[in-house]
């Protein structure tokens, strides 16, 4: 077998994937949150930034097909396994009693599939804008003025806090797990590698949930 | 004591079961849980019903044959500890208790609350041989062994190989077995010379036999009678990757595919 099947095909191989191409979306993530966190910085910065992010298209590229790559990898490695680990126990307990298990565990397939679902319609708002027809009247690099004008409706706001909680929760297991998926010894560095999922996933959902909420609230107009 | 039994029967490995309920009278507190089950057939015997089959042998803790979910968890409430060393003083009079098997596509029933946990079995069997000197027993400390090496190797090998691991997992995972077998072996030069193969044919073994993939909860930790620690979980993912990326594919004898 080589080293492509063994990965792809096996358990563990599949589930070091998963944790490989977690990261690579983690990476995403805080690339992604440091840019946006410029919105309050004000409107020439957010906007000189997303122009600059455009200026050099083979780069741009470069990423987005790397970004894709991984977020396909991800969930075809996700659905494998849950699948297969639905199929390892056909009949379930009449009584079950968990010591252990974080609910973030637990449901980490569900959280998984409703930040693919936000994900295309985060895709289908701000980077066709598909879904707001009012955003055809603004330049083509008014970011700025996308974002207040999205924001201060209650349910684009709401849902995206919402979504952002899921990915929070998503990442409180990942990113303990990923460590010990990838042969770390979570037993080992204990405290230092639990802290890491919850301690990284609020920061990250602070920080994310601040943009919305801030224009919802009008702090920033 | 008196208890509510609620007890899964299932006649055989093809017929559905389902749990039926039996009340009991006169248990002692000092009664082991497993010789209140053996009270519960007499009286199943005195009414010409057939008695529950379940799985002991050594019936103190080191045989890794008695199996049993408790109330919802793999060997009882009782931590580090398996089904045969716990005792009725851990229930109180008047409680309902639920016992259903170890349940596992890899774990099927052969009857009531006896499964057949022989896909264990071919897991170590795919793992091979271990290239030791035959003849005579080597001298003590001819071949140099770490204390923290030895010491690390006896706490993996501690596991009886019950599948309480497999009870427990969400995903009705074996890796704590299998690591804890994986992780034993590595560390020791014994077993050196086989190290690449041995972790990949015990985790393609696992997977043939429909065990679920590790999700990181640690419920298996939480359940193992002998403590195992899913530290062997970090070291089996290490030990396989090592292992998919030092593989020649066909170019050595001693491959297992
Ligand atoms: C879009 C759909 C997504 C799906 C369907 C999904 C699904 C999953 C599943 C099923 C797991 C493993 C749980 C287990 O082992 O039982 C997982 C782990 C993980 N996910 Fe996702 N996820 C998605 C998006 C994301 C995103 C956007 C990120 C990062 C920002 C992410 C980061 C991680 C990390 C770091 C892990 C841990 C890997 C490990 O356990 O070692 N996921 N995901
Ligand atoms: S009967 Fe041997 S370990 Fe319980």
């Amino acid at each position: 077998m080589s080293f492509l099947s063994r990965t792809v095909n096996s358990s563990v191989g599949c589930k070091t994937l998963m944790a490989v191409s977690g990261l690579a979306l983690v990476g995403f993530i805080v690339a992604h949150l440091a840019g946006n966190l410029l919105v309050f910085a004000g409107p020439t910065a957010l906007n000189a930034y997303a122009k600059g992010l455009r200026s050099y298209l083979p780069l741009l590229w470069a990423l987005r097909i790397g970004l894709i790559t991984a977020f396909i990898l991800h969930i075809y490695a996700g659905i494998r396994l849950s699948r297969r680990a639905q199929q390892a126990r056909p009949q379930a307990y009449v009584k079950r009693k968990t010591q252990v298990t974080t609910g973030a565990a637990q449901t980490m397939i569900l959280s998984g599939l409703l930040l693919l679902f936000f994900a295309l319609y985060h895709l289908a708002h701000l980077t066709f804008r598909l879904t707001h027809p009012q955003f055809a009247a603004l330049g083509e690099f008014d970011v700025y003025a996308m974002l207040i004008a999205s924001f201060q409706s209650p349910w684009t706001s709401g849902f995206y806090i919402l979504s952002i909680a899921t990915l929070m929760l998503h990442l409180n297991h990942g990113m303990a797990s990923f460590f010990q998926t990838l042969g770390l010894d979570s037993r080992r560095h204990a405290s230092l590698l639990f802290m890491a999922g919850p301690v990284f996933s609020t920061l990250l959902a602070a920080g994310f949930i601040a943009i919305p909420l801030s224009i919802f609230l009008g702090l920033i107009a | 004591m008196r208890l509510v039994l609620h007890v899964w029967r299932q006649k055989s490995p093809e017929e559905a079961g389902a749990m039926v309920s039996y009340r009991l009278k006169e248990i002692s507190p000092d009664m082991s849980f497993l010789e209140m089950l053996d009270i519960l057939n007499e009286q199943l015997l005195a009414e010409e019903k057939d008695p529950v089959a379940f799985d002991h042998d050594c019936r103190e803790g080191i045989c890794g044959m008695c199996s049993l979910v408790i109330n919802g968890q793999a060997h009882g409430p009782q931590s580090g500890t398996t089904t045969c060393q716990l005792h009725m003083r851990s229930f109180k009079d008047g409680d309902e208790i639920y016992i259903e098997p170890f349940r596992a596509k890899a774990f099927p029933v052969i009857r009531d609350l006896v499964t057949n946990r022989s896909s264990f079995d071919r897991i170590i069997q795919a793992g091979g041989f271990v290239s030791v000197r035959t003849g005579g027993v080597p001298d003590g400390n001819a071949l140099p062994i770490p204390k923290t090496a030895a010491d690390l190797a006896m706490d993996f090998a501690a596991c009886i190989g019950c599948g309480a691991c497999v009870a427990a997992c969400k995903n009705a995972s074996a890796m704590l077995f299998v690591s804890a077998k994986v992780s034993q072996l590595a560390l020791l030069p014994q077993g050196k010379v086989e190290r690449e193969r041995r972790v990949l044919a015990m985790v393609g073994q696992m997977d043939q036999e429909g065990f679920g993939h590790c999700s990181n909860t640690f419920e298996c930790e939480a359940v193992c009678p002998k403590e195992i620690s899913v530290s062997s979980i970090a070291r089996l993912n290490r030990e396989y990757t090592r292992a998919a990326l030092l593989e020649r594919p066909s170019s050595s004898p001693t491959s297992s595919e």
